[in-house]
């Protein structure tokens, strides 16, 4: 039933319509009145809370649903929950000290963060990588890659009601953390990558740590498509839910599986390589549909072009440094301090003041697991950044989320908000 | 690459780009507030730049013009990038939404206007995103000092001493 006029004034409404001061919203009743139906107003669909304490949104999500009884009439996103002012943190603190803040926005792919980081400091510096770092980087990639893909299958099937592969990816996600502390130390929040190059080299047993991962993973995820792919309920859940066409994926600047399930082949390892991703041969997985199972296929295919880049990168690691030997901006080793004043000179300055970065812009964006992930730096000469803006894949996906749920039933919003794929921590900063 | 593209842009919009720099293979169109919309979707339209990568401000205090807005576009079938950089000054800060031309702005519009306080005319939904709607002052700002944030709730008894209000009569 659609009615002409709306009533202008709340207490026009009937008795049983939404009383606005109930809905906590940071929001306005004009404002609110342009974000929902005339028809949540009268009381004839019903407003809904879900989150910010809600499992299923992933974190502190919050979700505001206008229902028709199952249906979603408008749904109005509201984050900000987990905003901890990083990029204002970040101006306050020299571009190597920046790093660890980088790996709290996206926690699940920290190497991501600090690549693209680092990259972005190198660029505006000029720095070049050595060619071992490199390999080592894309390696650190693409494990953090799938890192982050298997949290997003187990609480994507979590969700949908597979509680066994949730359990199946946290026994699997074990071994890239374990690979993780080899390298830096920690489990989570790595800060492994450095302006330069790696703060040191891997251990001696980082190969066979690989290895395993190598070995294991191909049957493992033979195992989980097993689960999946043909379950009929499954497939029921997930095939012609929450279809975005290729167009609307680009004008809404989605990217990452969520792009490439609309079938539009955009990846940035391709487009624009960086940390020589040219040198590997690998292909992009793409969909046809832009719907839930397709994004799901997408990035099950992404496991497997992982490993296959792994594979290649292990097999012609080059030997060498992994850090550059420009003494402004990588400290030097500890035996050269001991004996030459220059060195300890340079170390002094940067551990005390930093390097100095010239004045200008950079852009710089990797492809992490969620999709392109970029820096916008800004240097001032000074040894601090005057401005550091992450582009988070997550804000950018999470933003059509409203559109792409209008019309589908409450229970597919779930499954909708676990195919896009978003920590609240990149959302948010 | 970058200059054949600059050359290629500067000839095709004209007098709507004020100056246009390269930097570290970077091009960037430097134009004035009043035709932005008319550039973003030329550069939408003709020069295939599809996708709104990112819209940002930096804070180039003490400099005046204070507020640089960048736009940050890419075209996928051209695979290249392009930046869009307006000049706002403090004492009128605000410029066109972008949103009628990339749908994408509205959240990132809405965050520059959050952190910023930078007004976007004929925005849709202009209100603040990241910070809750109580919230005083636009903290990116240079001016804004990175301090302790007051508590909401604490077991410190000298703190709670400190900052609730007792009745005095």
């Amino acid at each position: 039933m659609a009615i002409a006029e709306p009533p202008i004034r709340i207490e026009d409404a009937p008795l049983n319509a939404v009383r606005v001061d109930d809905v906590q919203l940071d929001i306005t009743l004009e404002q609110l009145k342009k974000l929902v139906s005339p028809r949540a107003l009268t009381g004839e669909t019903m407003l809904l809370n879900m989150g910010p304490q809600h499992p299923s949104t992933h974190g502190v999500l919050r979700l505001l649903l206008e229902l028709d009884g199952e249906t979603i009439v408008s749904c109005i996103p509201d984050i900000g929950y987990l905003h901890t002012g990083i990029e204002k943190t970040a101006e306050g603190k020299t571009y190597l000290k920046v790093i660890p803040l980088t790996d709290r926005t996206d926690y699940l792919a920290p190497m991501s963060n600090n690549l693209a980081f680092c990259g972005a400091v190198e660029k505006l510096v000029g720095i070049e990588v050595p060619i071992r770092a490199q390999y080592l980087r894309v390696i650190l990639m693409e494990l953090t890659r799938m890192n982050s893909h298997l949290v997003w299958l187990g609480t994507h099937a979590l969700d949908i009601g597979a509680m066994s592969v949730f359990l199946y990816c946290m026994r699997e996600r074990e071994m890239i953390l374990d690979i993780y502390e080899a390298v830096s130390g920690a489990r989570m929040m790595s800060s492994y990558i450095r302006p330069g190059g790696l703060w040191r080299d891997v251990p001696a047993h980082f190969p066979q740590l690989v290895q395993r991962v190598l070995d294991v993973f191909p049957g493992r995820i033979l195992e989980y498509e097993k689960l999946l792919k043909e379950n009929p309920l499954w497939k029921e859940r997930t095939v012609g839910i929450g279809k975005i066409s290729a167009e609307d994926a680009i004008a809404w600047g989605m990217t990452g599986p969520c792009l490439r399930g609309s079938g539009v082949n955009y990846d940035v390892r391709k487009a624009q390589p960086y940390s020589s991703y040219d040198h590997f041969d690998f292909s992009v997985p793409l969909g046809s549909n832009g719907d839930v199972y397709d994004r799901y296929k997408c990035r099950m295919e992404e496991f497997n072009q992982s490993l296959k880049i792994i594979r290649q990168a292990m097999k012609r690691l080059p030997p060498g440094p992994v850090m550059t030997d420009d003494r402004k901006v990588a400290p030097p080793p500890k035996h050269e301090i001991a004996y030459s004043m220059e060195s300890l000179i340079h170390h002094f300055k940067l551990w005390t003041e930093g390097f100095r970065a010239p004045e200008g812009e950079v852009y710089f964006a990797v492809e992490s697991g969620k999709g392109e992930y970029g820096v916008l730096l800004s240097g001032d000469g000074s040894p601090k950044p005057r401005r550091v803006h992450f582009r988070a894949p997550s804000f950018h996906n999470l933003q059509p989320l409203s559109e792409i749920s209008k019309g589908a039933l409450l229970a597919d919003i779930v499954a909708i908000i676990g195919s896009i794929d978003i920590v609240l921590g990149d959302v948010d900063r | 690459m970058s200059q054949s593209l600059s050359e290629l842009l500067k000839s095709a919009l004209g007098d709507a780009i004020s100056q246009v720099t390269v930097f570290r293979d970077e091009v960037t169109l430097h134009v004035p507030r009043e035709r932005i919309i008319e550039v973003l979707t030329h550069l939408r339209d003709v020069q295939q730049f599809n996708m709104l990568t990112d819209e940002t401000c930096v804070d180039y205090y003490p400099r005046e013009p204070r507020f640089g807005i960048l736009y940050q576009l890419y075209s996928i079938p051209r695979n290249i990038r392009v930046r869009v950089k307006v000049m706002l000054s403090e004492y009128d800060a605000s410029i066109p939404s972008a949103v009628p031309v990339y749908r994408n702005a509205n959240w990132l519009e809405r965050e520059i206007y959050d952190l910023f306080g930078i007004h976007f005319e004929g925005h849709p939904d202009l209100r603040r995103i990241l910070l809750p709607m109580d919230y005083q002052g636009h903290p990116l700002r240079k001016e804004v000092p990175v301090t302790v944030e007051e508590n909401a709730f604490s077991f410190n008894r000298a703190r709670i001493d400190a900052t609730k209000p007792y009745a005095t009569e």
